[in-house]
């Protein structure tokens, strides 16, 4: 099934298209990360989705075009993991993971059994029952990232997009994180779809990459089909060398000589 | 995924703690208590009492004040203390709110424009107006017509501005209308200037004795505006996070803090056509209990809006009795109380509870 259908969106920022008449279709279940050099527009193809910027073409969502569902119901087809979330230090974790049950609420209800059964599952599947009671302000980074991803996933969104998920954790915290991820992504089969700077971390989870350049999509395909040594050279302006670890690939940069 | 049931949490957000809310409460009663008892002309709490029963037919009660200090009770005292605590409870609300929906800890109810607009309203009135139409009625009427011009001009110039984020937009507009609106007030106080004791003394703020009809006046205003922010007080626990997460969890932003702007603006608007402007409520009640309780927007609002109550009750008698029968300005009040309490709470209480 197709959770995610673009068809020539284009955003413009400023007279200036910074999404440029981008095609792609994301099936359900799968993981795809966009990469590419800063300013390519990653983000903003990711705020498009997510519907928060304005954009010209077509996103449809589960078959259903975007611009016809109301906020509500694009929030129960779409969660984002922001890359910097809003924390509220005063807050407690319990509290902004029922946040995550805001789009099954009308304005004025308060959260039922349901939703705090919903919350109560996405905190135990993140190990975060020791920190139930706790204030934002007192975690760690990378406890405020699973409790962002717990919020996420209590929001019971098929698709979940996130920015940089990992921009701000050391490398075993990105490790568990997207292991994490990749766990739900095979429980749930939730889709995901993560801007990802970090390009060896990105070919060992994603299945599928594209490459933006420009704000257009220059390549689509499996880690090994988009990371090659040219691609990298022509759209980063990097000199790498692409080593193969287990049956996936890393990129080393080579000084150039 | 399936968790086994004895591992379920009872994941809750905090809501009104009982302990809070009675805390609150009891503040509330005992400030009203002191409000009512306490005046230039001592009462004493038990006549008050008996008198109280004796309204409400309660059998066995008949009052032992004699009609003059019956009057002065209910026809002055009583509703005095209630229009304080309305205009507390209102401008506490307001604050909590604006500061939630801008994302701003310094933002007051006066934030767009409210306080000139009322102020210029309220000085033309008293400028231009003959002295026989000049009476308590025509002043507030002013001083809200002013205050809701200035509003909807802040929120027209905020919108011509058509930028992404409207809330900071919109702050930018109330300074300009405050700027534009204080300066015609200037002039017109300038020009006519045997009005500058009374424009002077409407701004510094006070609770008129003036009985029920203020009370009548503001009352709808008020009510209204309460029952609306705290109807949508999950929301605003959602509106903190900001424009863009508040969206991606299903808000509609716009819609909803325009409903909740509205809503504080018009209440503050009403409270502040017949009170004039006292500072600081509006900032320190909702940061007092922040300090103290730690809660989120869903249980700070009702509480500002009972401590809110009881702290310009209190305001006020301190106001109509410290120089007796002169009456200190309550914004005076509640800045020189206000401002060592204030302090006071920030350096008892520790960050990690803030």
């Amino acid at each position: 099934m197709t959770a995610i259908e673009l068809r020539a969106v284009t955003v413009e920022l400023g007279g200036r298209p910074v999404v440029d008449a981008v095609d792609a279709v994301v099936e359900q279940g799968e993981w795809v990360a966009l990469i590419g050099p800063n300013g390519a527009g990653k983000t903003t193809l990711l705020r498009a989705i997510a519907r928060l910027v304005p954009f010209r073409g077509e996103i449809a969502l589960g078959g259903r075009s975007s611009s016809d569902l109301a906020r509500s119901e694009l929030a129960r087809l779409v969660a984002v993991v922001p890359q910097e979330p809003s924390t509220p230090p005063w807050m407690t974790v319990a509290e902004y993971v029922l946040l995550g049950r805001t789009p099954h609420l009308g304005p004025l209800a308060k959260e039922g059994a349901r939703d705090r059964d919903a919350a109560a599952r996405a905190i135990a599947r993140l190990d975060l029952l020791p920190f139930l009671e706790r204030r934002l302000g007192t975690l760690s980074g990378g406890e405020k990232q699973r409790v962002v991803v717990a919020r996420a996933l209590a929001q019971e969104a098929s698709i979940v997009l996130l920015d940089e998920p990992t921009a701000a954790l050391d490398i075993g915290h990105q490790q568990q994180a997207l292991d994490l991820l990749d766990g739900l992504r095979a429980e749930s089969g939730l889709t995901l779809v993560a801007a990802m700077h970090d390009l060896t971390i990105a070919a060992q989870y994603a299945e599928r990459m594209l490459l933006l350049n420009a704000g257009r999509v220059v390549a689509d395909g499996t880690p090994v089909d988009v990371l090659t040594e040219v691609a990298i050279e022509q759209h980063y302006g990097a000199t790498i060398d692409v080593v193969p670890v287990g049956d996936r690939i890393a990129i080393v940069p080579r000084r150039p000589v | 995924m399936t968790v086994a049931a004895e591992h379920v949490p009872d994941v809750r957000a905090r809501g009104l703690s009982p302990a809070w809310t009675c805390a609150a409460v009891a503040f509330l009663l005992v400030s009203l208590a002191i409000g009512v008892a306490v005046g230039p002309v001592d009462l004493g709490a038990g006549a008050v009492l008996e008198s109280a029963a004796a309204r409400l037919h309660i059998p066995g009660f008949s009052s032992s004040l004699s009609p003059t200090e019956e009057a002065i009770l209910w026809q002055i005292r009583v509703p005095r203390v209630i229009l304080a605590g309305l205009v507390g409870a209102m401008l506490a609300a307001a604050g909590a709110t604006y500061q939630c929906v801008f994302r701003n800890p310094l933002a007051d109810p006066y934030l767009l424009g409210v306080a000139a607009g009322a102020g210029l309203g309220a000085t033309i009135a008293i400028a231009y107006l003959p002295d026989g139409l000049r009476g308590q009625r025509v002043l507030p009427v002013a001083a809200f017509v002013g205050a809701s011009i200035a509003v909807m001009l802040t929120y027209a110039v905020g919108r011509s501005a058509r930028r992404e984020r409207d809330a900071a937009t919109l702050i930018l507009a109330g300074v300009t209308v405050t700027a534009f609106f204080t300066a015609w007030q200037t002039f017109v106080q300038q020009q006519n200037s045997e009005t500058l004791q009374e424009v002077y003394s409407w701004i510094l703020g006070n609770i008129p004795s003036t009985g029920w009809p203020d009370v009548v006046l503001i009352l709808p205003y008020v009510s209204v505006a309460i029952v609306v922010i705290l109807a949508l007080r999950r929301v605003v626990d959602v509106l903190n996070l900001g424009d863009d997460e508040a969206a991606s969890l299903g808000i509609d932003v716009r819609r909803v803090r325009l409903v909740l702007v509205l809503a504080a603006t018009l209440g503050t608007a009403a409270a502040v056509a017949v009170t004039g402007l006292i500072g600081f409520v509006g900032i320190i009640v909702p940061h007092t209990i922040r300090l103290l309780t730690g809660v989120g927007y869903r249980a700070l609002l009702p509480l500002s809006v009972i401590v809110g109550a009881g702290f310009l009750v209190l305001a006020d008698v301190i106001a109509r009795t410290a120089l007796s029968p002169a009456e200190v300005p309550l914004g005076v009040v509640t800045a020189f109380f206000g401002a060592p309490f204030f302090a006071l709470v920030l350096r008892t209480t520790r960050a990690g509870s803030a």
